[in-house]
């Protein structure tokens, strides 16, 4: 099974034009629970990487899905690399604004490489993509 | 590629095949976008690690993986060959890294050879990293690599040298490491944790793994009801602030443990410290947080398994299918001798061949099959530093493990490697093979298997150089009569306060620092590591100021010398770490001090 890609990959004037109402900032120190009560109301959420080396916003992202339930839009912002791309999808993210400077053009194949992965996405409810 | 091959160990699907030559498809994109300079320096550092590729004092190293200890012929002969044909540096490399090591007294360098860790994985020190892509998809072609050897990310878990073959063992540990490899390769949350992540596992009565210094220690029990489970520690490390791991579970059912796994790395991914790096280790959050932390975790469990519903219990069937991988070699299999005859012949022939027979004593050890035995092939001999294999040694290990252990080799944390399929009517010729390749010091436990990182002739991060004291240790301690006389102890050697040597464990632990451009060295006593014989796990406690690289041989002879004279001879011998425990620290200390060079000690 290839992944494909399903993460909307945005430069920053993209995300800057998209306006879309009603989106949240959590920063990643916060506590995803917080937004539990309004959750349902939220069109998207934008997690922030001060630094790709900082994994603090994977844990928010599989909490905000798994946990809340929530369907909106999970963008990743700050510190976007192509190498954590596919890694953000896994963990929920549904799209990212690559840093200044990085080559989208880079990003497609990283979604095709693997042929599965030994855990299931966030969204998945099952283990495993791939029967061992 | 042999037959017999793999038969005992895990069998990689074409799934786990396909996964690895992705991963070194996908290093070699990141190797070509660094050096295109479409990835930055700072970007591709945490990839390479992830891959194992360090950059180190003289040269990159690289850090090859071999889950919970485990290597087969056919991978230690790719190893060999790696060793032989890519651990070379360019000339001018080795050129600038022997004047370097010359100005510290290293006279030196060896090349083409790998190294074994404590972590029980494979180093090569001189590969450059215009050949990295290439070793890389040479490791995968035997389902080998990098993945997670560093970095802050959860590690090459390491097991029991004996699982699966100990006498004393409660229940097999390696599915669980298996299922436990999988589970964290890759994993996409957990790969930019606040620091590095080690978990240990083991199944026996006793702890062969250190399982309390780890960051999660795993043991294997059975409750009161009989139904097998794992006691849970969590916090332990060493580095500046050595600490033993906290007990978070006393029993929890197996079905539950990767539930509960992450539970514990998504509350220290949230709230582990990122400000400071000595400070981020998951140690120093259950130490800072105490009871907020377990409950955290215990809260972040319930959760993972009401309401994400157990997304990682372990279903029987899952365990039965990993577990039919490690299955005991029936090829191997002959028809049942008398035990008792071969006991015999092994007996005499240890009376002709007196070294023999202390290699029986030392390194063989008993196994759940009373036809077989476990056998420590010793890296601790003169003129090779600890845990070094050359090539031509790595290809003997292949060689003998093909011959004599179905296939199948085992890296140990002491930086050994062990036979753990070894019939008993083998041993003697296989000890002859061993010798031949000077890989049967009969020095398992004592002295002379000590412990050392590869410290400031290699690594970047060192203060002191390891490797040389080591040496000093190894060439006043050649009488194994004496070593005898002095009996197991554990000797510890680091070249810097990342522990790699371990030497907080250490009964005797040797730690290297820096004043003011020289190599000094601390000691330490009383370390335990956590094994029966040497007591609870804990750190050592340092005896004073610390030595100069020429004083510690004199110091440990001190120390030893005080030993053997105070050690209680009532019943049987007391050992070191024994008399340590009940004598304290005050006449070692007194004996260590006298060592010193009278000259040196205004500096």
């Amino acid at each position: 099974m290839t992944n494909g890609t399903r993460l909307k990959i945005l430069s920053m004037s993209e995300h800057l034009a998209d306006d879309v109402e009603n989106a949240t900032l959590l920063p990643n120190d916060a506590d995803p629970t917080t937004l539990a009560e309004r959750i349902e109301t939220i069109a998207r959420i934008d997690l922030h990487f001060p630094d790709f080396t900082d994994g603090r916003a994977y844990s928010q992202a599989y909490l905000l899905r798994r946990r809340l339930g929530f369907k909106g839009d999970l963008r990743a912002t700050g510190d976007v690399l192509i190498d954590q791309l596919v890694q953000m999808q896994r963990t929920g993210f549904s799209s990212a604004v690559l840093k200044d400077g990085v080559d989208p053009a880079d990003a497609k194949r990283q979604f095709e490489r693997f042929p599965g992965y030994y855990q299931a996405a966030a969204e998945k409810t099952n283990e495993k993509l791939e029967p061992m | 590629m042999q037959p017999q091959t793999h038969r005992t160990m895990y069998q990689y699907t074409e799934f786990d095949k396909s996964f690895v030559r992705s991963r070194a498809a996908q290093f070699r994109d990141q190797v070509e976008r660094w050096q295109s300079g479409k990835l930055s320096e700072n970007d591709f550092r945490p990839l390479r690690l992830q891959n194992g590729w360090y950059v180190q004092r003289h040269a990159p190293m690289l850090r090859v993986a071999v889950p919970y200890g485990e290597l087969s012929s056919s991978q230690l002969r790719v190893l060999a060959r790696i060793a032989r044909e890519y651990d070379e540096p360019e000339a001018e490399v080795y050129r600038l890294a022997c004047e370097a090591q010359r100005k510290l007294g290293t006279l030196h360098l060896p090349t083409h050879y790998a190294h074994f860790t404590t972590r029980t994985n494979v180093q090569f020190n001189w590969i450059p990293l215009s050949k990295a892509a290439d070793v890389m998809d040479l490791l995968a072609s035997v389902d080998m690599h990098g993945i997670q050897t560093s970095g802050n990310c959860i590690r090459n878990i390491s097991c029991d040298e004996r699982a699966g073959v100990a006498p004393d063992e409660i229940a097999d540990p390696r599915p669980f490491a298996e299922i436990m490899r999988q589970w964290t390769t890759l994993h996409p949350e957990f790969a930019f944790l606040p620091r590095k992540f080690k978990i240990a596992i083991t199944g026996a009565a006793e702890d062969r793994a250190a399982t309390e210094w780890h960051d999660v220690g795993l043991r294997l029990i059975r409750n009161e009801a009989g139904e097998l489970g794992f006691r849970v520690t969590v916090g332990g490390g060493m580095g500046r602030t050595p600490m033993i791991g906290a007990v978070l579970r006393e029993f929890l059912p197996w079905q539950q443990i990767m539930n509960y796994i992450e539970a514990v790395v998504r509350v220290y991914n949230r709230y582990g410290r990122r400000d400071n790096k000595y400070k981020a280790r998951i140690k120093i959050l259950v130490k800072a947080e105490g009871q907020r932390y377990v409950d955290d975790v215990n809260e972040e469990f319930r959760q993972i398994v009401e309401f994400d519903g157990g997304p990682h219990t372990i279903a029987q069937a899952e365990l039965d299918r990993v577990s039919a991988s490690f299955v005991p070699p029936a090829l191997h299999k002959r028809t049942p001798a008398n035990v008792g005859g071969v006991r015999m012949d092994l007996r005499a022939q240890a009376e002709i061949h007196p070294r023999f027979g202390k290699w029986l004593e030392r390194n063989v050890a008993l196994h759940k099959d009373p036809q077989m035995r476990v056998v420590t092939l010793s890296f601790k001999r003169l003129l090779q530093a600890p845990g070094d294999a050359s090539a031509d040694q790595l290809d003997t290990v292949a060689e003998l493990a093909a011959r004599y252990s179905a296939g199948e080799a085992r890296v140990t944390h002491t930086q050994n490697v062990v036979l753990p399929w070894v019939h008993a009517d083998d041993l003697f010729p296989l000890w002859q093979a061993a010798s031949d390749a000077d890989l049967a010091s009969a020095n398992v436990r004592l002295l002379t298997d000590m412990i050392a990182c590869p410290g400031g002739d290699f690594c970047a991060l060192a203060n002191a150089r390891s490797i040389p004291v080591a040496q000093a240790i190894a060439e006043r301690y050649q009488d194994l009569d004496e070593l005898d006389d002095i009996g197991e102890i554990d000797l510890h050697i680091s070249g810097c306060i990342n522990s790699c040597g371990h030497h907080h464990s250490g009964h005797i632990g040797i730690l290297g620092v820096d004043k003011d451009g020289q190599e000094w060295y601390q000691v330490t006593l009383g370390g335990a590591d956590g094994k029966n014989s040497s007591g609870v796990a804990q750190p050592g406690k340092v005896i004073g100021p610390s030595f100069s690289s020429h004083e510690i041989p004199d110091v440990i002879e001190a120390i030893l010398s005080t030993y053997r004279d105070v050690r209680s001879a009532d019943g049987t011998r007391e050992t070191f770490i024994q008399t340590v425990r009940r004598v304290g620290l005050e006449p070692f200390k007194l004996a260590a001090n006298g060592a010193r060079c009278k000259t040196e000690v205004s500096l």
